[in-house]
């Protein structure tokens, strides 16, 4: 017998839960510098999230899909990204989604119904949220194969969970990706429900990471709750995608702290001492307590960054609680590039049948 | 102008858009053939040859041949299309549809909708469709039903080589997604085509005849069917319009409720299964808008609700035959003069 192939997925943490560095750290990512943006990210979307979950609970916005305890793959992912590069994402990125310049209130109007939050004032070629399990997936290697047809040095970065990973969608994206070489990275956000279903029965695949694999590239685990690992597997990857040396597969081993959404009640299948050893994990301390032993971090800072979060969010709500709702007509504005003459006669029928008048 | 098959006006129409327009591109399965053979580059063009020699002009990146993942590259094809590009996706058979329903249905036809207007998807996805050509059930299906009932797809029924460049031009420059709709019997059937490139509109009906006593409106390649009729009753006395559809979306209503009160007896021919069809969608428009002009009932002639049978004398059977709408126009007329005497 001979062995004509092999493969081996390497698994990355430079910080553990507690902060300490568990090998050395690649200078340029071991200063304050570079962790303090995404941890002042990672606090952004903790607070957004909490006040979407308020907002929800009260009838003043629609089913959202919490990102608690996922924060550092997110932001780490959208500051190793470059302005035009492609973010195609799930619905879980909202750190990443704002390190991109997709604004607060964009996404409190995304999850109150309002197609307008799609709209992003920011990140011009950026994919707006896919609800549909990996069916992203399948257009991010669509968009890379537009940039490699220009010859841009640009890459796309696709966002899914675990769930996704066992889609036919996904599986041949992933081949589709391998065979055409192109320059797009995948980041599996492995937090270990998908809804219901645990990661225990949602693979017999030993690593995610793997998949990658069947397609003809490398697949990487990393440590999703340290922002370091993920950088730093985003940095090599994108790097690879940029210059020409195709897809990679990021799996962020991560945990989901909150229910799937504010739809689900997760108490009723898992079981809460599982819950509360992940948050002996929660990315945030571990980021936190490495920046302290930098001496970069303190009482007063965490306080102003708490203050000015606080406020950031509470504009958007106003802004976002402020937006006048879409009139009955915008039910066909965006439906074709330009209304087909059928359509026109319901279109005046709804504005007739709605108005107040 | 000069003399071209179906298939050279559909191939004609792609080669001309994608000299003028670099972001067209063409994608799907053995739409190129005999990559990394010496020799035989180009060696296939599609499973009916569609697409042949557009590879040597415009090269390997732009004429892609995809792995059997239907999902996938009906997927990057909307991906490409909201990142700048004009793909022209083949998707062999409609009948394989299914596999990527969610890309077209939920995807293609809804980013645009749900993405506040921003993201644009110019993606056409050209298939094969129809019986007639001994494919069996699984190869010979007439699907356009279930695309026209999905807002924000357009749905393309060329009848003619004329027609299918044309409204070909038309879909690739199209900012909508497309569905294109290539009737497989009619490939080999020619006629005059302008040289030059040319658009047929979306949403407006083309009347290929033009007569008193009957409108016989129809579709795809039952539009050669009902233009034979219509030529044949002439003789006896009838006069006919036949009006080709074009696109069943957007669907001209308007020209079809004119030809139905300016006869007063309608005919309406598809290929398709009877229920939830374009028959009886366009049946309906007519009895809601203009009934009072009705001279006799409308009939329908269209396959039986089966499916398209594999054995030749059944599929024979199965597809409407211009005997069938010869009869069925004698039917309305016919009741037309029992209802006067």
């Amino acid at each position: 017998m001979t062995r004509i192939a092999e493969f081996a997925v390497e698994y990355i943490q430079f910080l553990d839960p507690a902060g300490k560095p568990t090998q050395d750290i690649p200078p340029h990512l071991a200063e304050a510098e570079a962790i303090t943006p995404m941890y002042r990210l990672m606090a952004l979307t903790r607070t957004f999230d909490a006040k979407a979950i308020a907002l929800q609970r009260t009838g003043q916005l629609g089913t959202y899909a919490s990102s608690l305890g996922q924060e550092a793959i997110g932001a780490a992912v959208g500051l190793a990204m470059r302005q035009d590069d492609v973010l195609v994402p799930s619905y879980r990125e909202q750190a990443a989604q704002f390190a991109r310049g997709v604004t607060l209130e964009e996404l409190f109007l995304y999850w109150s119904g309002d197609e307008r939050g799609s709209r992003y004032s920011g990140p011009q070629f950026d994919f707006p949220i896919s609800i549909p399990i990996a069916t992203q997936s399948c257009h991010a290697v669509g968009a890379a194969a537009a940039i490699k047809l220009r010859g841009e040095p640009r890459v796309v970065v696709e966002g899914c969970g675990d769930g996704a990973t066992s889609k036919g969608d996904f599986y041949e994206s992933l081949n589709l990706a391998g065979v055409w070489h192109l320059p797009v990275v995948f980041v599996v956000s492995n937090n270990q429900w998908a809804i219901s279903v645990p990661r225990s029965r949602q693979s017999g695949a030993k690593t995610l990471a793997q998949k990658a694999f069947a397609g003809g590239f490398e697949g990487v685990q990393v440590d999703g709750n340290d922002p370091v690992a993920v950088r730093f597997a985003m940095d090599n990857a994108l790097e690879r995608a940029r210059s020409g040396g195709g897809p990679t597969l990021v799996e962020a081993v991560t945990y989901r702290l909150q229910d799937h959404t504010t739809a689900d009640d997760a108490s009723r299948y898992r079981d809460a001492e599982e819950v509360e050893t992940a948050k002996q994990s929660d990315p945030m301390i571990r980021t936190r307590r490495y920046l302290e032993s930098l001496q970069a971090w303190g009482d007063e800072d965490e306080a102003a960054l708490k203050e000015e979060c606080g406020r950031r969010v509470q504009e958007a709500v106003e802004a976002y609680l402020a937006t006048p709702p879409e009139p009955p007509e915008a039910m066909f504005d965006s439906l074709y590039a330009e209304l087909p003459g059928a359509l026109t006669g319901q279109r005046a029928e709804a504005i007739k049948e709605n108005s107040d008048g | 102008m000069s003399k071209k098959t179906y298939r050279q006006a559909i191939n004609e129409a792609l080669a001309q858009e994608m000299r003028r327009d670099p972001t067209v591109i063409f994608m799907g399965e053995d739409n190129v053939g005999g990559m990394g053979a010496p020799g035989e580059d180009d060696a296939w063009g599609g499973v009916l040859g569609v697409t042949k020699g557009l590879m040597p002009e415009f090269g390997r990146e732009r004429c892609l041949d995809t792995p059997i993942s239907e999902s996938a590259f009906i997927g990057a094809a909307v991906g490409a299309a909201a990142t700048g590009l004009r793909p022209v996706a083949e998707l062999m058979f409609v009948d394989f549809m299914g596999v990527c329903f969610d890309q077209i249905f939920n995807q293609a036809a809804k980013f645009r909708y749900m993405f506040g207007g921003k993201a644009v998807t110019p993606v056409v996805i050209r298939t094969m469709y129809g019986a007639g050509f001994r494919a069996a059930s699984q190869h010979s299906q007439c699907l356009y039903p279930l695309f026209t009932h999905i807002p924000g797809l357009k749905v393309v029924m060329p009848s003619s080589p004329y027609e299918a460049k044309g409204l070909l031009t038309q879909a690739i420059r199209d900012d909508d997604p497309v569905i294109f709709f290539e009737h497989k019997v009619l490939y080999d059937d020619e006629e005059e085509v302008p040289d030059d490139p040319y658009t047929l509109p979306f949403g407006e009906a083309n009347l290929t005849r033009e007569g008193d006593d009957v409108a016989i409106v129809t579709l795809g390649r039952m539009v050669k069917l009902s233009n034979e009729v219509a030529d044949k009753l002439e003789g006896d006395g009838i006069s006919c319009t036949v009006v080709d559809l074009r696109t069943t979306s957007p669907l001209d209503e308007d020209t079809i409720i004119e030809c139905a009160e300016e006869t007063g007896r309608v005919v309406v021919v598809d290929e398709a299964n009877p229920r939830c069809s374009m028959a009886t969608d366009i049946s309906a428009l007519i009895t809601q808008n203009a009934f009072g002009a009705l001279k006799s009932p409308i009939k329908m002639v269209t396959a039986p609700h089966t499916p398209p049978p594999f054995a030749p004398e059944l599929e024979d059977i199965y597809i409407p035959t211009p005997a069938k709408i010869e009869a069925a126009v004698r039917e309305v007329v016919a009741y037309s003069r029992e209802v006067v005497a």
